[in-house]
């Protein structure tokens, strides 16, 4: 495979322009709005060259990028006096994954989404992102009890994946993900699922399936992560963007198989350039898929949910 | 000659392969279950010539032409070529012990018994015919996990089968699930952990992720018997752990326990 330069390589005249915004913005300067919208242009004319060679690893690479926009940053953002409630009633809590509730335009919303961290300290607290048993079982609790109420819930998808270790085996890693598909398809109020970063394998499926799945434009959700495919069926870590480009599990390959509803588009430079307008991008679009399936009675949404799934793969009959 | 004689995985015994078949696939020495193709778990477990195959006819697609050190369309001809089979997994209706019920039995021959679209839709196809037949049903694992190969569209069958079991469950139809070496990934994060009853055959490995991928995660050699049956039961994940001889009393009793039809 040919020498591809590395994303964080790619964007640097990018983050070198949105640096720039973030001082003026911090600035008293009197002409900062026409300053930060001048250098906006900047960035969408830099983007406008390199948004066109990104190839599927580099998309990776953005979903992956320490600046993304995280599930905390999204539920600051739009929802309205959010409290998180903790653990799963069995054994323990999860700071891998997060569940409370708070308003969503005024409405009472179940949201729920893995939590990666930032600092060192904050990254191994947060386990990077990898739940284990109880943040399944957690993320079931807060679902049912949205349902005993009558409250959509929104899902937030940001995993390397679920976690390999000794103690999340012993207390049931696939049981939990299992438990989770099996349950979230008879809960009966909306879900909706939004893919905000890595959408790695069991690990994001086990919160990532319900009745509208939606992906940011530069997220990915697949099977197995590029380096164990690369790790499995090469046998060569060498191999990672080939297995990035075999795999399929961009946006817009799973729009194309009807596994998805919608692809969010992101800002210039990825969302990590411009959280303000991704915000407002996501919230358009949770929005419209929330009002769509509130005009649902519950039995056509349950079918409708069943049937998605229900049409998903491909093969030959004679 | 050769082919009269086998070497047991376990004990490294050389064994005469009738004796090995005469017992079930079981060595007699020291009791280790070798794997059975899913035409074999048939005749093991329906009563005499009493079942037929159902949805013989559906077949991989190699949507994302995928070729990693081979092209999964040469990998899908050669399996098929090797197990007779056209995916890894095979469907059947029948009696055991004069009770309807159908079997799903995965071919760990066919790609490591991954799951690809053909498993995930025969699965449900049969889940779903359990529902409308109100029979119960069982699924025999041996299963690497979800098939790479066909990308995101394997990963979603954990969810495609695990909604028909939601609605096997709502109506009251027994699902069994019987994990047999090796049961991993997300073959166990779906259908094989949400048995009524979950059971598997001794010293089976049953799993989420791969062992390997643990010890290179933690970086720490894995305790003896980590992911095994017994470990299994012990952590609460298994119902019982049956031997190959014993499972097929075992599995009619069940069923007439959940079906309520005594003797
Ligand atoms: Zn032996």
């Amino acid at each position: 495979m040919e020498k591809e330069k590395d994303f964080y390589k790619l964007e640097k005249n990018v983050i070198e322009i949105k640096q720039k915004i973030d001082d003026l913005q911090e600035s008293e300067d009197p002409l900062k709005e026409d300053k930060i919208a001048r250098l906006r242009t900047k960035i969408e004319k830099e983007w406008a060259g390199i948004a066109p060679e990104l190839t599927p690893f580099h998309f990776v690479q953005i979903a992956r990028h320490p600046q993304r926009p995280y599930t905390l940053d999204y539920i600051d953002a739009l929802f309205e006096g959010f409290i998180e409630l903790h653990g799963d009633r069995r054994a323990g809590d999860d700071p891998a994954l997060i569940a409370g509730f708070g308003f969503y335009k005024g409405k009472t919303t179940a949201v729920i989404g893995h939590q990666k961290g930032r600092s060192t300290r904050n990254r191994l607290m947060r386990n990077f992102g990898q739940p284990n048993p109880e943040g399944y079982r957690k993320a079931l609790r807060i679902m049912k009890l949205a349902e005993k109420f009558g409250f959509p819930v929104v899902t937030l998808i940001d995993t390397p994946g679920a976690y390999p270790g000794i103690q999340a085996e012993e207390r049931g890693q696939a049981e939990a993900i299992a438990n989770n598909l099996k349950e979230i398809s008879l809960l009966r109020v909306p879900v909706v699922n939004i893919v905000i970063g890595e959408g790695g394998s069991g690990g994001a499926l086990a919160v990532g399936v319900g009745d509208a799945i939606l992906m940011l434009q530069y997220s990915f959700y697949s099977v197995i992560s590029p380096e164990g495919c690369a790790a499995i069926l090469w046998k060569d870590q060498g191999a990672v963007k080939q297995a990035a480009e075999n795999l399929k599990f961009l946006a817009k390959d799973l729009k194309g198989f009807g596994i998805i509803d919608e692809i969010i588009p992101e800002p210039p430079g990825g969302a990590h350039v411009d959280y303000e307008t991704m915000f407002k991008n996501l919230d358009k679009s949770l929005q419209k898929t929330l009002s769509r399936l509130k005009n649902k009675t519950v039995e056509e949404m349950l079918n409708e949910r069943y049937e998605k799934f229900r049409q998903i793969g491909i093969y030959e009959e004679k | 000659m050769e082919q009269l004689w086998a070497r047991c995985n376990n004990c490294r015994r050389i064994l005469y392969k009738q004796d090995i078949m005469d017992n079930m696939h079981v060595c007699p020495t020291c009791h280790f279950h070798f794997r059975l193709s899913a035409v074999e778990r048939f005749f093991m477990l329906f009563d005499v010539g009493q079942f037929e195959l159902f949805d013989e006819d559906i077949s991989p697609v190699d949507v994302l032409q995928f070729k990693d050190q081979k092209k999964y369309s040469d990998r899908i001809k050669i399996s098929q070529t090797k197990t007779g089979l056209n995916d890894a997994v095979l469907s059947a209706i029948g009696m055991m012990d004069g009770i309807r019920v159908i079997i799903c039995a995965m071919e760990f021959a066919f790609m490591g018994g991954s799951m690809g679209s053909v498993v995930g839709e025969k699965v449900t196809r049969a889940l779903e015919r359990a529902l409308k037949e109100k029979v119960p049903v069982i699924v025999i694992s041996s299963s690497g996990g979800a098939r790479m190969q066909e990308g995101i569209l394997s990963l979603m069958q954990l969810m495609k089968t695990s909604q028909a079991i939601a609605r096997l469950e709502k109506a009251g139809v027994p699902y069994i699930s019987l994990c047999t070496d090796p049961t991993t990934g997300g073959t166990t994060a779906s259908y094989a952990m949400l048995g009524d009853i979950n059971i598997a055959e001794p010293d089976a490995l049953i799993g989420f992720a791969g062992p390997r991928v643990i010890e290179q995660t933690i970086k720490q050699k894995l305790p003896k018997g980590f992911q095994r049956s017994e470990f299994l039961l012990e952590h609460g994940m298994l119902d019982d752990i049956v031997d190959r001889k014993k499972l097929r009393p075992y599995i009619i009793r069940v069923l007439r326990l959940f079906t309520n039809q005594p003797r």
